[in-house]
């Protein structure tokens, strides 16, 4: 059987660079998104999504690949750079009443986006997501978003495979594998397509934009749509819709300098002296 | 006093186990917070009977249906969700591990419910303290809804039994799975060998190695041994293949903040210190002078790691007789 096309949809995030001095706004506690990039572990799931794409002849083959934010206007940069790494077209989702949705409020917003967007001719079989944004680092988005699509969820996968053979029993449906690394145990876990997948840093080793798909990346079309667009009542997200509110912030006072001292021949023996002061052994 | 339920995963335990320390944290906060009520998810062997006792819980809703455990995450959340609709407790507590907030994740839909993760603190109001941006914010959270969902990471407060026990009378829960919940099935599990080393998540002290070790863990956990400590690792070493995957600590690998954190040739990059900088002391072993560790030791170590650690170990070995 020849393999079949996918329509695959990449959550990507717009996300403050975490190399540089991250900050919550002294308002009403949201991070301040000022300098922002495509968030790292997204690089993951859109190569993912490529290396699926690449496998089954690409555009050519009658696959897609849409990369999907949601976010205030600069928020498109993330939509763009995924353009320039090989997502064929690019959604973003914009609109002022979006602003502090938490991670409730933000997978209602992209259930919705995700279901104005599978359509009966072009239905999506595969939501990639990274296995958390590098801002809000919790990880409840791909678990909330396929919950609420009512999908099966193959979350932190460290290896991820389309399966098409041997599944006439669920009626040919196709089938993701993944593989998950637990503490304990490592566990392969099956199901049907369509399906949320969010994958690891594990996963693969993410590809950088090229000269050419920079330029490819001119041509590709990004969409853009507000809350009234895939119809979602902009009083059930943002800081109103949401679930979690943020009493009160203090920035970590920053580590005070320690002694650095430089080995002379007896350092593993000042470390234990070190260790005695501070009742450590 | 209104009921908050604690998720007890008792899957696989030995006929004979009591409580993880884990479990006993969670009941100690659902204590301080209302009546603790425990939704356990597998076999009730009667050391876990007396233990939940001790804690102060009276009822437990038990569940040990294979769906359970067959199937990722979902079918938890159903049995939760069926225990909380007829309970209507103030909150649920979880473990913060990846699969207590996919749980969480999850049972915040089912209930139209607020959750928070990652919590290190938790008053007897429901808020909630925890670190954001890598450590760099302490925030103070809590969920606006009728029932707060909480996962909660551990070693936040010293497990404590209750002053007056309680004698749990047991409800054995008949969960309904809905059929979007038995859709991402487990096909294949493989046991990985345990260290016998301390939990890294749990450990008091952490000796972490990284690229600077080439290869050879010997000289960070034979100081781990020494020391009674858990063994963790920078991505560079785990990446080269030197040790698990789960000895990783950072953004993508495990948080701890342990009293003590031994680095040793690990250069300090964001990602790692996402996973380390809220540990009480920080020592950092590293040749080069200009790595960024030095910022955020306590006590650093200008040297090379193949001389300073096996010096220590040595050290400790011989005050200790
Ligand atoms: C999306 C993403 C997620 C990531 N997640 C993580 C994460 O979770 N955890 C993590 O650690 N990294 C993570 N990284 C990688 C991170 O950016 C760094 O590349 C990594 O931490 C470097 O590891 P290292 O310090 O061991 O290696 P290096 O940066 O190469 O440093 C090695 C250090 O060893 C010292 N050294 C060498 N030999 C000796 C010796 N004999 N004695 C003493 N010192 C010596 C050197 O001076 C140097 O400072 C992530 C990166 C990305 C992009």
């Amino acid at each position: 059987m020849e393999t079949s096309a996918l329509n695959i949809v990449v959550l990507v995030k717009h996300v403050p660079d975490a190399q540089l001095n991250r900050q919550l706004s002294a308002q009403d506690y949201t991070v301040v998104r000022t300098d922002s990039i495509l968030s790292e572990l997204d690089e993951y799931a859109l190569e993912a999504a490529l290396t699926l794409v690449e496998e089954r002849g690409g555009a050519a083959g009658g696959n897609n690949i849409t990369a999907l934010t949601m976010g205030p206007p600069a928020a498109v940069a993330a939509v763009k750079k995924a353009l320039q790494i090989g997502a064929f077209e690019g959604v973003h989702l914009s609109d002022e009443a979006l602003a502090g949705s938490d991670a409730a409020a933000t997978s209602l917003a992209l259930a919705a986006l995700v279901r104005h967007l599978s359509t009966a001719e072009h239905p999506v079989d595969l939501i990639i997501t990274g296995m958390a944004s590098t801002d809000g680092e919790s990880s409840l988005v791909p678990a909330q978003l396929a919950a609420r699509l009512e999908l099966p969820q193959l979350t932190f996968a460290a290896s991820l495979e389309i399966l098409s053979e041997g599944a006439e029993a669920d009626g040919g449906a196709r089938k993701a594998v993944i593989r998950r690394d637990g503490d304990t145990e490592a566990e392969m876990i099956a199901a049907a397509l369509p399906a949320v997948v969010s994958v690891t840093d594990q996963i693969n080793s993410p590809r950088y934009p090229n000269f050419k798909g920079i330029m490819a990346a001119k041509k590709k079309t990004v969409t853009t749509l507000s809350l009234a667009d895939i119809g979602v009542d902009p009083a059930h997200v943002g800081s109103a819709g949401s679930w979690t509110a943020i009493d009160s912030a203090q920035a970590r006072p920053a580590r005070t300098a320690g002694t650095i001292i430089t080995d002379e021949g007896n350092a593993g023996v000042l470390l234990v002296d070190f260790l005695a002061a501070q009742k450590l052994l | 006093m209104s009921a908050v339920l604690v998720f007890v995963d008792q899957h696989g335990a030995a006929a004979d186990a009591g409580l993880s320390r884990r479990t006993q944290e969670l009941l100690t906060l659902a204590r301080a917070a209302g009546e603790p009520v425990a939704a356990l998810a597998g076999p009730l062997s009667p050391a876990a009977h007396a233990c939940l006792g001790a804690y102060g819980v009276g009822r437990i809703y038990q569940s040990e249906q294979s769906e359970l455990f067959d199937y990722l995450a979902a079918p938890k959340a159903d049995f939760l969700a069926q225990v909380a609709g007829e309970l209507q407790p103030a909150a649920v507590l979880l473990e913060n591990s990846a699969e207590g907030k996919e749980i969480a994740a999850r049972l915040g839909i089912a209930l139209s419910a607020g959750v928070i993760c990652d919590a290190v603190g938790l008053d007897a109001g429901l808020h909630a303290q925890k670190s954001v941006l890598a450590g760099s914010y302490t925030v103070t959270c809590r969920a606006t809804t009728a029932i707060s969902i909480i996962t909660v990471k551990s070693n936040s407060v010293h497990a404590e039994a209750a002053v007056t026990p309680a004698e749990p009378v047991v409800e054995a829960v008949s969960v309904s799975f809905g059929a979007a919940s038995l859709a991402a099935k487990i096909i294949d599990r493989s046991a990985t060998p345990a260290s016998g080393r301390p939990e890294l998540g749990d450990a008091r002290i952490v000796v972490a190695g990284g690229r600077g070790v080439e290869g050879n863990f010997g000289p960070v956990e034979e100081l781990a041994d020494a020391l009674g400590a858990a063994v963790g690792a920078s991505r560079a070493a785990t990446d080269a293949g030197w040790i698990e995957h789960s000895a990783q600590v950072g953004q993508t690998g495990k948080t701890v903040s342990p009293q003590l954190y031994i680095s040793a040739g690990i250069s300090g990059a964001i990602q790692q210190k996402a996973g380390m900088q809220t540990s009480k002391v920080i020592v950092a072993v590293n040749r080069d002078a200009e790595s960024p560790i030095f910022e955020i030791a306590d006590f650093g170590i200008i040297g090379d790691l193949f001389t300073v650690l096996p010096q220590a170990t040595e050290e400790i070995k011989r005050r200790r007789g």
